[in-house]
């Protein structure tokens, strides 16, 4: 008789029921009156916006849910009618699309913007879209400016340095008083505190719920499930939905790894990915591994509002400055090198057989210098390293059959590699 | 010397993928350069340090891409891609090292490609504030400055001195204010200056030694301002879009023999990035950077003081232009996302405008100048 699980698939429903009650109350903010703000996930000062009232929208967000739910095809057209060319951004001319078409995502209808919060961190592409959004909406627009982080110190990766910390805190200060001017409510800093205690505490969890793909055979896909754990921490982060769910998950998790279960029935290959999904055909896409028995181990994509399993913490001491922290780790904020240092460091903690880096043409901050990422893998690392490119939400780019080829072709070729190495060991 | 021997001579210096006037250069003085990539490279920091900079722009059409193609897509801007492929091929080697500016995520991230296929050279990447708002935007550019300077002492082995960079400021706004000069003569009598002379000239100006830099430009200030002739029947336009990837020279004149004056540009902007003087009184880096924050040019690669909405139609409007030349590096993001926004303002202002992409590797062009043909005629007949 099959155990009796008690927390499986418990954070799916409680997640639907969480995103559910969130687009419901940002349904209801114009008949409200209540402020609404557009952010990047990159970046974000949820705890911040949500100090004032404001509700939060997040264009990216938007854009991958109609990838998923398939929508993303006539809104790619929409925006290339309007004059944007077909090698930009995939996200951004989903989102503008969006917009000139009424602005009904597959999850309810988009509120208008009262501030535009370009949290600009690691992508230069959210500054031109909230450029464009602000002409559209014409509504304010703050930059949030985060510089790149370049590496200070190899024995912690996640620090940035103090001068970048100073700027960015220099600017939530500007970013307080603009709110405080534009909602007429005074900053709380007793809540600040509050919410960014929960946030600290949902970061402890999902760090560990990521980590605990150090099991073998591993608890998580840290890649094709982990993108949609992901969520929470990144658009309700600070509340207390939020920590009941990473709790929640946790349970499940632990409750995984108590009775073996893993996200395919036998695991045969451990990877760690790089790069963010193919919305459009994620099943497909998933299933070309599951075939092989492959389990992602760590990836970077889900790191994408911040690192929290590098060690990067919100912190209720030390509010401002724990948030710049987190707002300068987003991953795509992070140079070459501590990339290719994290992904070094995964392959060999979370003890990967090979680096899988999906490319998608949307996204330069992620796909420039990834084919350089495989040769130093290949070639300086002798780490087996799978190259297959798409898009995020175009499926103009995505052909199968080449993809599925270049899978199939690699995991023999690993399987192989294995076999003789385990003959060769005996 | 003519005019025509100095643009001959100026296109020497760069018309070649190898470098070898710059290499006979350093050679014979015994300096040093540093590469730049476009296009907000703070070269007085590289000139102050004793360094020559040297903006460098891709190999156009003159290096086929080989090695480069294993490590960035081909989906990727041709110049990020053709600089790497120059370096690969060791045609960069006379740079000590490069800096790059945070201009798109292109350039951030090929510093980090060139960090590692280059290790025994630097690789210094600048963050500019896309903030001016605040005193801390001020800042942190200096401390982005001071940096880039700590890099060039270490590398040239003796600190920095106040006096070099007045002497360095003092030539670069020289150059600058020169090179307006020559902007200003083109616009207001075309027909004296072709933009082939005009780009060639400015474009040298950013590998040479700048004093003999300036020298030339006075020479053909004088000579061209001396030149006869009289205006054709061409309609005056602004070309707007390539201000890093650079169009093919032909392309250039392609434009012009369609029937047009190209009387403002975004050409080779990186060398004409301050709209003033940078002050020599005070601190030099706070100096630079508050003249930075202050008069930096507008451009899709930064969020200036100025809207670039508005800047273009006042461009466009200050130039008296017929229309505006969208000229576009192929899978140039920023400029193509800007594109939608500016001609928008365009068409709020009754500016007409033309819009194609290129690549600078590319060497036919008779779409485009068709294009530009039929534009010129509906520009003629309309007014
Ligand atoms: S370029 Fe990448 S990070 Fe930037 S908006 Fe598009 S998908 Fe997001
Ligand atoms: S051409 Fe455009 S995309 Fe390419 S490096 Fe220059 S600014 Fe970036």
């Amino acid at each position: 008789m099959p155990p009796d699980f008690r927390f499986q698939g418990a954070g799916r429903h409680l997640q639907k029921d969480m995103l559910g009650d969130w687009f419901r109350a940002l349904e209801g903010a114009p008949q409200a009156g209540e402020p609404v703000a557009y952010q990047m996930i990159g970046g974000n000062v949820a705890e911040l916006l949500r100090n004032f009232g404001y509700h939060l929208v997040f264009p990216e967000v938007n854009a991958l849910q109609c990838g998923i739910k398939h929508a993303s095809a006539d809104l790619l057209l929409k925006a290339e009618d309007l004059g944007y060319s077909p090698d930009v951004c995939g996200y951004v001319k989903n989102d503008i699309g969006l917009l000139h078409s009424g602005n009904v995502s597959p999850m309810g209808k988009l509120p208008p913007p009262s501030l535009l919060v370009c949290t600009y961190s690691g992508c230069r592409t959210y500054i031109k879209w909230f450029e464009a959004l602000a002409e559209y909406y014409q509504a304010p627009l703050f930059v949030l400016d985060v510089p790149y982080r370049r590496v200070s110190d190899l024995s912690d990766l996640a620090k940035p340095r103090e001068e970048d910390i100073a700027y960015v805190v220099a600017q939530l200060e500007e970013l307080i008083t603009v709110c405080e001017r534009q909602t007429g409510r005074r900053f709380d800093m007793d809540r600040l505190r509050e919410d960014l205690a929960r946030s600290q505490e949902a970061e402890d969890l999902w760090a560990g719920i990521m980590d605990a793909a150090r099991h073998r055979p591993s608890p998580i896909d840290a890649y094709f499930e982990a993108v949609f754990f992901m969520a929470p921490i990144n658009v309700l982060r600070g509340s207390e939905a939020c920590l009941r769910y990473y709790r929640q998950t946790w349970a499940e998790i632990q409750e995984r790894v108590e009775f073996g279960l893993g996200p395919v029935p036998e695991e045969r290959v451990r990877v760690v990915i790089e790069g963010p999904p193919p919305w459009m055909r994620f099943r497909d896409f998933w299933d070309m591994f599951k075939a092989w028995g492959v389990v992602a181990v760590a990836s970077t994509y889900v790191h994408v509002g911040g690192l929290y399993q590098a060690g990067v913490r919100h912190d209720p001491l030390r509010p401002l400055e724990s948030m710049a922290e987190v707002c300068s780790n987003a991953y795509c904020n992070w140079n070459l090198e501590l990339r290719a240092e994290l992904l070094h460091r995964w392959v060999r903690d979370f003890q990967a057989d090979a680096l899988v880096i999906h490319s998608v043409k949307s996204c330069r901050s992620f796909s420039v210098g990834q084919a350089d990422t495989r040769e130093h893998f290949t070639k300086d690392l002798g780490i087996p390293t799978l190259f297959v490119e798409s898009d995020l939400v175009d499926g103009r780019y995505f052909s199968a059959a080449q993809i599925k080829n270049r899978v199939d072709a690699f995991f023999e070729r690993l399987a192989h590699k294995k076999l003789v190495e385990a003959g060769g060991a005996a | 010397m003519n005019l025509e021997s100095i643009v001959a001579e100026c296109r020497e210096w760069f018309a070649d993928p190898d470098f070898s006037r710059l290499r006979g250069h350093l050679a014979a003085t015994g300096e040093h350069a540093v590469g730049l990539f476009p296009v907000y490279t703070p070269e007085e920091i590289v000139l102050a340090a004793g360094f020559l900079p040297v903006h460098t722009y891709g190999g156009g059409n003159l290096v086929e891409i080989d090695h480069a193609d294993s490590r960035i897509q081909s989906f990727v801007c041709s110049i990020c891609r053709s600089t790497l492929e120059l370096g690969l091929t060791a045609r960069l080697d006379w740079a000590e090292g490069f800096v790059f500016p945070s201009i798109c995520d292109v350039a951030r991230n090929l510093s980090g490609v060139w960090t590692r296929n280059f290790p025994d050279r630097f690789a210094a990447y600048i963050h500019f504030p896309e903030k001016d708002s605040i005193p801390a935007a001020r800042q942190y550019l200096r401390t982005e400055f001071a940096r880039l300077e700590h890099i060039l002492e270490r590398r040239s082995g003796r600190s920095i001195r106040r006096e070099d960079y007045h002497r360095a400021f003092a030539v670069l706004n020289e150059q600058r204010k020169l090179l307006r000069q020559l902007y200003t003569l083109r616009s207001e009598q075309p027909w004296k200056l072709t933009t082939l002379e005009l780009y060639t000239l400015t474009r040298a100006g950013g590998m040479m030694p700048r004093e003999q830099h300036i020298e030339m430009l006075r020479l053909a200030l004088a000579e061209a301002g001396a030149r006869v002739g009289k205006p054709q029947d061409r309609i005056r336009v602004v070309v707007e879009g390539s201000f890093c990837e650079q169009p093919p020279l032909d392309l250039l004149m392609a434009i012009e023999d369609a029937g047009c004056y190209i009387v403002d540009d975004d050409f080779l902007l990186g060398q004409r990035y301050l709209e003033q003087d940078v002050p020599l009184a005070g601190d030099p880096l706070d100096a630079l950077a508050e003249t930075f924050l202050e008069a930096g040019v507008p451009t899709a690669t930064y969020r200036s003081r100025r809207p670039r909405g508005p800047a273009l139609v006042e461009k466009a409007r200050a130039a008296r232009a017929d229309g505006v030349i969208f000229c576009i590096a192929k899978f140039c993001e920023p400029a193509l996302y800007d594109y939608v926004l500016l001609n928008r303002e365009l068409e709020k202002a009754g500016i007409p405008a033309l819009y194609f992409e290129f690549e600078e590797k590319a060497n036919v062009f008779d779409n485009m100048r068709m294009q530009v043909e039929s534009f010129v005629e509906s520009r003629l007949l309309f007014s």
